[in-house]
């Protein structure tokens, strides 16, 4: 029905297009051709929020982030890093020049607004906030996530209303895998990268035929990722001897942590994350789980060392999208650190540039593609050109609209060895991202239409 | 891993989790037995109490200074919101009293956030109940075996305030019939707020004991308001001796389960409490017709 409604509409604009179109024709058929033409040259049917949201002198993007619940440190940290870049993106910063050369001031010259929701992680509230701000703002991006069940769900709305969607933190191999569309895109690591770049170095450090124990937050984050890092250590012959599955926001881990003690484990991979990750560490060390066994976070949590205290994250391997340090090694990231510390006094969690790159690919994309129509800008980045971002070269794929980007393996330092309040992680590899995914099909990606 | 050394350790950890519910659902359970009131900021009075006794505890390093600040400052704060707002709710409609008391929780919680962020705080358990203890059939943290003590005591104390003293026995007569009560001469209103204090009293209390088990959040009470609704609607609505019941139940739920299988953990709750509103819709140790 809602189809219908649409599609009567676009016919309805295209009569008007052409009636404009017509006039045009009479009233200049006595002109020389090449002045008609233009008229005909930008002629598309209006979709989604284009060009409504658009067509004055700016332009809206919406967000929902977590401020409240379990992920709510995360999604504070994100919304800073968009912030930032919707800064840079006004004022034409030198880092935001450098990310998209085609950047002045604004996208295509228009002053880039950014309304926000709070969606608690929940993709029901996400879903209503950024239908408000389609109807309302008339957004031409939405972003947010820091659950990739939001994700997941704005990705179907973001198809269903033909506005674009860039996934803020999302690990689930789902986003870009079996619930992909044509009209969302992923800058951030996953599951499956996390998985495949940490464990080569686990198994190094570690050994081979290891017994694990998981904890695993129960929805498509938890469960791809465990699934990932099972695969992926499969062959040096880890077994899996427990996996505690736990709701997201589970008041206390006591159960799960004495079905892990009680397991015989070596190692405890812990999926959770946000608060949940920060919870259940600390009572894995009031219950002597973590002098049994080593622990392992495959999928970072921005702040987790710094809210867990106590050093319990010394020697704590984890992957994650980006480490503040990589610094040393990357002239953007040192741009960026220093914006973003200068504005907000602290360093960048892996959120905050997740969020940041995003927005800046988004403008880049858009300058390159010279309109805000949303077909033109999905084509723009599925040419899959090498492009800058904080951490060298990457590329969107064609086939899932993933970014082929680096994972970092970090190891958290002892207490002592930290240099400066915030030096949490030793670096260990910064893994390129080629070799690091699936194939574009392997699970299950089919983008849709454009229109 | 169903195993009998796993079995054991659940069986005990179900007590220990099912202690810490019981006294949060007292508090709950009390002040809807005697004012007719179903607190929705229970929950972010228990985080208060967190953070109350987190800040004693920055300033002082005494926990038990910590606990009496967070028992103490949650009193203060139920008696405060009792004479404000909440007593002019007696006569208003449940759905007014949900609001209110949901608002008001929703205010505590953004304070908090504003004032203390996101981020979590730790407040550490006394030096006394530190490290792990063994029970020869397992290893368990001290603290948490300390918190069944200081709940039993805790319950304890509130049995004998409810059951023993003459203010108990009033409270208890206002439960079956407050009417009769402020008829035969008595201040009910006087004790209406009294009774909101101990039962904001008990939150905090809850709030700054719990603290060292967990690390605080501002939604830290959302997360435990939902379980606490659990306990007291098996236990029976108003019915204080069902509060214990019913934590008890919840906690062996939790903590049984998980070991069957983990994910089914929270969800067996509320299993639980759906039999129980089928089978005994006043609860299990509830009164019918009380209100």
């Amino acid at each position: 029905m809602k189809d219908t409604f649409k599609q009567a509409m676009n016919l309805a604009v295209s009569r008007r297009s052409l009636l404009q179109g017509g006039a045009g024709l009479v009233g200049g058929a006595m002109l020389p051709m090449g002045l008609v033409m233009p008229a005909f040259a930008d002629d598309k049917p209006a979709i989604g929020t284009w060009p409504a949201g658009s067509s004055g002198s700016s332009v809206t993007i919406g967000a929902a982030v977590p401020r409240t619940g379990t992920y709510a440190v995360q999604g504070e940290d994100e919304l800073k890093g968009m912030q930032l870049a919707v800064e840079h993106l006004n004022s034409g910063h030198d880092l935001m020049k450098k990310l998209s050369p085609k950047t002045k001031k604004g996208v295509l010259g228009k002053e880039v607004k950014l309304v926000v929701a709070d969606s608690g992680a929940k993709p029901n509230e996400a879903v209503q906030a950024q239908q408000r701000f389609i109807t309302e703002n008339k957004v031409v991006l939405m972003t947010g996530s820091t659950s990739s069940a939001v994700a997941v769900a704005l990705n179907k709305l973001a198809q269903r209303e033909h506005v674009l969607y860039v996934a803020a933190i999302s690990g689930s191999n789902d986003t870009t895998g079996k619930d992909c569309v044509r009209y969302g895109f992923r800058q951030g690591f996953y599951g499956q990268t996390a998985a495949a770049a940490i464990a080569p170095v686990l198994v190094k450090q570690f050994g081979k035929n290891k017994k694990v124990a998981y904890m695993t937050p129960d929805y498509t984050y938890g469960h791809t990722v465990t699934k990932s890092m099972q695969d992926m250590t499969k062959d040096a012959g880890w077994t899996t001897v427990t996996n505690q599955v736990s709701p997201l926001g589970a008041p206390d881990y006591s159960s799960y942590l004495l079905n892990v003690a009680n397991s015989g484990a070596d190692l405890l991979i812990n999926v959770n994350w946000g608060h949940d990750a920060v919870l259940s560490i600390q009572q894995a060390k009031q219950f002597g789980v973590l002098d049994k066994m080593k622990l392992v976070v495959p999928y970072q949590v921005p702040f987790l060392a710094r809210e867990v205290g106590g050093g319990l994250m010394a020697g704590v391997y984890a992957a994650t999208d980006y480490w503040w340090t990589v610094e040393d090694k990357y002239p953007l990231a040192k741009m960026f650190n220093e914006a973003f510390n200068k504005k907000f006094g602290y360093q960048p969690e892996w959120g905050a540039e997740n969020a940041y790159v995003s927005f800046a690919h988004w403008a880049r994309m858009v300058e390159e593609a010279g309109t805000f129509y949303p077909p033109d800008v999905i084509k723009t980045y599925e040419k899959s050109e090498t492009i800058p971002s904080l951490l060298g070269n990457v590329h969107y794929r064609k086939e899932d609209h993933q970014c082929v980007r680096p994972v970092i393996i970090v190891k958290g330092k002892d207490p002592k060895a930290m240099k400066n309040k915030e030096d949490y992680y030793d670096i260990v590899e910064i893994v390129p991202g080629d070799g690091l995914m699936q194939k574009p099909d392997a699970f299950g990606c089919k983008l849709g239409d454009y229109t | 891993m169903i195993n009998w050394p796993n079995f054991v350790s659940q069986l005990f950890n179900g007590l220990a989790l099912g202690a810490l519910l019981a006294l949060i659902s007292s508090g709950l359970t009390i002040i809807y037995g005697t004012l007719g009131v179903l607190n929705l900021a229970h929950g972010a009075m228990f985080m208060v109490g967190g953070y109350a006794g987190y800040v004693a505890y920055t300033y002082t390093g005494s926990f038990i200074l910590a606990v009496i600040a967070g028992s103490l400052f949650v009193m203060i704060l139920g008696i405060v919101m009792e004479r404000v707002i909440i007593r002019h709710f007696y006569h208003r409609p449940h759905e007014d009293q949900l609001l209110v008391t949901f608002g008001l929780g929703i205010c505590f919680v953004e304070i908090v956030r504003f004032i203390f962020s996101s981020q979590s705080q730790i407040v550490p358990p006394p030096s006394l109940f530190q490290g792990i203890t063994s029970l020869g059939f397992m290893f368990y943290p001290t603290y948490r075996l300390a918190v069944v003590g200081i709940v039993a005591i805790a319950l304890a104390v509130l049995f004998i305030v409810l059951y023993r003293t003459r203010l108990g026995m009033i409270v208890r007569a206002g439960i079956e019939d407050s009417v009769m009560v402020d008829s035969l001469g008595i201040n009910v209103y006087r004790v209406f707020m009294i009774v909101f204090g101990i039962g904001a009293m008990a939150a905090g209390f809850a709030g700054i004991v719990n603290a060292p088990v967990v690390s605080l959040t501002p939604g830290i009470g959302d997360d435990i308001l939902v379980q606490t609704f659990v306990v007291v609607v098996i236990g029976g609505v108003g019915s204080f001796p069902g509060a214990i019941l019913g934590g008890l139940i919840a906690g062996e739920i939790i903590s049984i389960t998980s070991m069957i299988d983990p994910s089914y953990a929270y969800v067996m709750l509320f299993v639980a409490m759906t039999l129980v509103l089928v089978l005994r819709p006043h609860g299990l140790l509830g009164t019918q017709g009380r209100e």
